[in-house]
């Protein structure tokens, strides 16, 4: 199939066959980083932005990784390196990157819709690699391709996303990607947590971790931002991780062949125990592996190489 | 200078709806006198005319952000909307918390020549919630109300001595209702499309909550409490029930409140954007039940000019207002055409109960002022920013197709906008 996007802002605007197209181009891909020399000459002359306005490690250098594999040549700014700390509105700095000619731009932005403003005033692609609280794309595709390797299919799967749902752009992206896809979502965390009008994106919702965790194919624990206490979100870390965490005993209600997931960085002994994080469910790592190879996959697909 | 209005529909409702001339003698409406007599005869064949319209909630910016409004854009943009006069609010910089800056406003307005200006004063010193403005003062240099809008007062006790206090000047509080905790620094309405847009939300109970505390504390003084732009079913509900208990409060709603929902933020367009936020449409129904069963008193604009620089940024980053001025009348006369109010209701909810409220008598007759506003009811037009006289642009409702418009805007017997 032909690929005619031309933004990846989010997941709700894609469709089945448009993940499908993308997760079946980053499994091609994944072979690249297996060779000696990990590098394909696919993109060589075009220029990637990665425009990074909010602290990020994993993503960025992800990004830049699968930017380099394709022979494209990434330049990075990051805020406090960039304009924009002296002033200059988001839309100048955009203007001005446009000037000089890239093929691609991926921004990371820590206000929800800044990719959306990005790509109504840049001629060139936009990859939104995290908006606020909106949409994480590349993380969601991400973490598909990881459980689809191992499942085969997304389809009827029970995926549970257990933490802080309305902080995180994370579990929006998933919802709507693995909705798409037909697998059934239950979502979990205090009620703190979760968002008003969830029920919109076709998830279950329960407060008993338990009841989510149980007979699960996939456990995507989020991360707890530990200054979120102070707007009263939850009590102590303890009672968090008592009640809302996954430890061992509590994974014996899952699937025997569960998968544990987790965006990162994570809070060990917070959301998610030691023994869990690197217990033989755990594609965690695997996840970054696959990252890199989903990010090929978009820079392949939006630069129209034929 | 004589003037003759010939052959217009008079609607000053509960007092003329018929077809006659109004004459008009130094400035005031005159008993007739022949034509002889007239310098000038306006021809108002197939328009109405009402009392001038008057809104009261508009931010003019000057002193202090001239680049968004000045006080004459600003005037030009009320009396091509109609409104023969506005109450400008003091989150200007320096803030109108003191005489000076309330004599300014006046002495700009009345060089501009368009509509009229009267100033509300602060609540408390630059808005800041801490001490008592000397309202006296701001009174006597014309000051018609006082308000701390654009910002609650949080401390209960301030707005209680607030009341008190006010009444030795006979001044009225208009306030702006909101729990900032409530509110965390939210961009827009709390609900589906917040959640889905992943913006924070703003709760209805951060609105609702602060107008039981302001109607119980007017209540509790003995004051007099204006509501500004109620935006919620729940706020609705508390007015309605503080009305029926005969407590003296009065409330404006806003044209972008019973027009539109949260929906309008769609893609992070930020001229969705203001405080209180675009609701539901649950909340958008109630407030056309409320100005229909008359717990909503008055159509205000809270025309909130901002230049491209606070509103093509982040969402979360961008101004909060709309301009309304220019637009206000025809939504409202949406509402008519939509069979939800008459035509008599909403020349009083921007007419007639503005004057009220405000202690002012702008009924057609002999020996007042001429302050009229003809309009066509049968103009249809589109919505253009380049037609604007205001001197920002942001508005959700440009490139709308909207009916009815004023066409002649008339302050003491001058045309200060003619439509051509």
């Amino acid at each position: 199939m032909s690929f005619n996007k031309k933004h990846i802002l989010d997941i709700g605007s894609l469709s089945h066959e448009e993940i499908t197209h993308i997760l079946d181009t980053a499994d091609s891909m994944k072979e690249i980083s297996e060779r000696p020399v990990k590098k394909v000459p696919t993109l060589r002359g075009k220029t990637i932005i990665l425009f990074f306005h909010e602290p990020s490690t994993r993503t960025k250098v992800s990004f830049d990784i699968a930017a380099k594999r394709l022979s494209a040549d990434s330049i990075s700014i990051s805020s406090s390196g960039s304009s924009m700390v002296k002033g200059e509105t988001l839309i100048d700095t955009a203007k001005n990157l446009q000037a000089m000619r890239p093929d691609i731009v991926v921004m990371r932005h820590s206000s929800s819709g800044a990719s959306n403003i990005l790509s109504k005033v840049l001629d060139t692609s936009v990859i939104n690699a995290g908006d606020g609280m909106h949409a994480h794309p590349s993380q969601s595709l991400l973490d598909m391709m990881s459980i689809r390797e191992v499942k085969g299919d997304l389809k009827g799967l029970k995926v549970a996303i257990i933490g802080d749902i309305a902080h995180s752009r994370v579990a929006r992206s998933n919802m709507e990607g693995l909705k798409t896809m037909g697998a059934e979502v239950i979502i979990s965390g205090p009620p703190t947590m979760i968002p008003i009008g969830i029920e919109s994106y076709g998830v279950k919702v329960t407060y008993d971790v338990n009841e989510a965790v149980a007979g699960a194919d996939v456990i995507i624990m989020l991360r707890i931002q530990k200054e979120r206490q102070e707007n009263f979100l939850f009590s102590t870390e303890r009672e968090y991780s008592k009640t809302f965490g996954l430890n061992e005993d509590r994974l014996k209600l899952a699937d025997p062949n569960v998968l544990i997931m987790h965006p990162g960085p994570m809070n060990r002994g917070v959301e998610i125990s030691n023994e869990v994080a690197d217990g033989p469910y755990s594609v965690i790592l695997e996840q970054v592996t696959n990252g890199v190879a989903l990010r090929m996959a978009l820079f392949y697909l939006l630069a129209g190489v034929s | 200078m004589n003037k003759i209005i010939r052959g217009g529909r008079v609607l000053d409702p509960g007092n003329i709806d018929s077809i006659q001339d109004i004459y008009i003698k130094n400035g005031l409406i005159s008993e007739a006198f022949p034509d002889s007599e007239a310098n000038e005869i306006i021809d108002a064949k197939n328009l109405i005319i009402t009392p001038g319209l008057i809104d009261m909630h508009v931010h003019l910016r000057e002193p202090g952000h001239e680049y968004k409004e000045t006080i004459e854009t600003g005037c030009h943009s009320a009396a091509a909307g109609g409104f023969t006069a506005v109450c400008s609010m003091p989150n200007t910089n320096p803030v109108n918390d003191n005489p000076q800056t309330t004599r300014f406003i006046i002495k700009k307005a009345s060089e501009a020549g368009f509509s009229r200006v009267y100033p509300v004063g602060a609540i408390s010193n630059n808005l800041n919630g801490q001490k008592m403005c000397e309202y006296g003062d701001l009174k006597q240099a014309g000051a018609i109300a006082i308000s701390d809008d654009g910002m609650p007062v949080e401390n209960g006790m301030l707005m209680r001595r607030a009341f008190e206090y006010a009444k030795a000047f006979d001044l009225l509080v208009i306030s702006h209702c909101e729990d900032l905790n409530l509110a965390a620094n939210g961009s827009m309405n709390e609900g589906e499309t917040s959640t889905k847009l992943g913006l924070v939300g703003i709760p209805n109970i951060s609105e609702s909550l602060v107008v039981s505390r302001d109607i119980g504390l007017c209540e509790l003084a003995d004051g007099k409490l204006h509501i500004a732009h109620v935006s919620t079913e729940e706020s609705v509900n508390v007015i309605r029930d503080a009305k029926k208990r005969g407590i003296k409060v009065t409330c404006e709603t806003a044209p972008h409140y019973f027009t539109l929902t949260d929906k309008s933020v769609g893609d992070y367009d930020t001229h969705a954007k203001m405080n209180p936020p675009l609701r539901s449409e649950n909340d958008r129904l109630a407030i056309i039940t409320g100005l229909k069963d008359g717990t909503i008193d008055i159509i205000a604009t809270d025309h909130a000019p901002h230049s491209a620089l606070e509103k093509d940024v982040e969402f979360d980053k961008a101004a909060n207002g709309i301009i309304g001025l220019e637009t206000s009348l025809s939504l409202g006369l949406k509402l008519v055409i939509d069979k939800q109010i008459n035509l008599d209701d909403l020349i009083v909810k921007m007419s007639k109960s503005p004057a009220s409220i405000l202690g002012i008598d702008n009924s057609i007759k002999i020996g007042n002022n001429a302050d009229l506003t003809l309009i066509d009811l049968s103009r249809e037009f589109l919505v253009d920013s380049n037609e604007f006289k205001s001197k920002s642009k942001n508005s959700p409702f440009v490139g709308w197709k909207l009916k009815g418009q004023a066409v002649k805007t008339i302050v003491s017997g001058n045309v200060v906008f003619d439509r051509h």
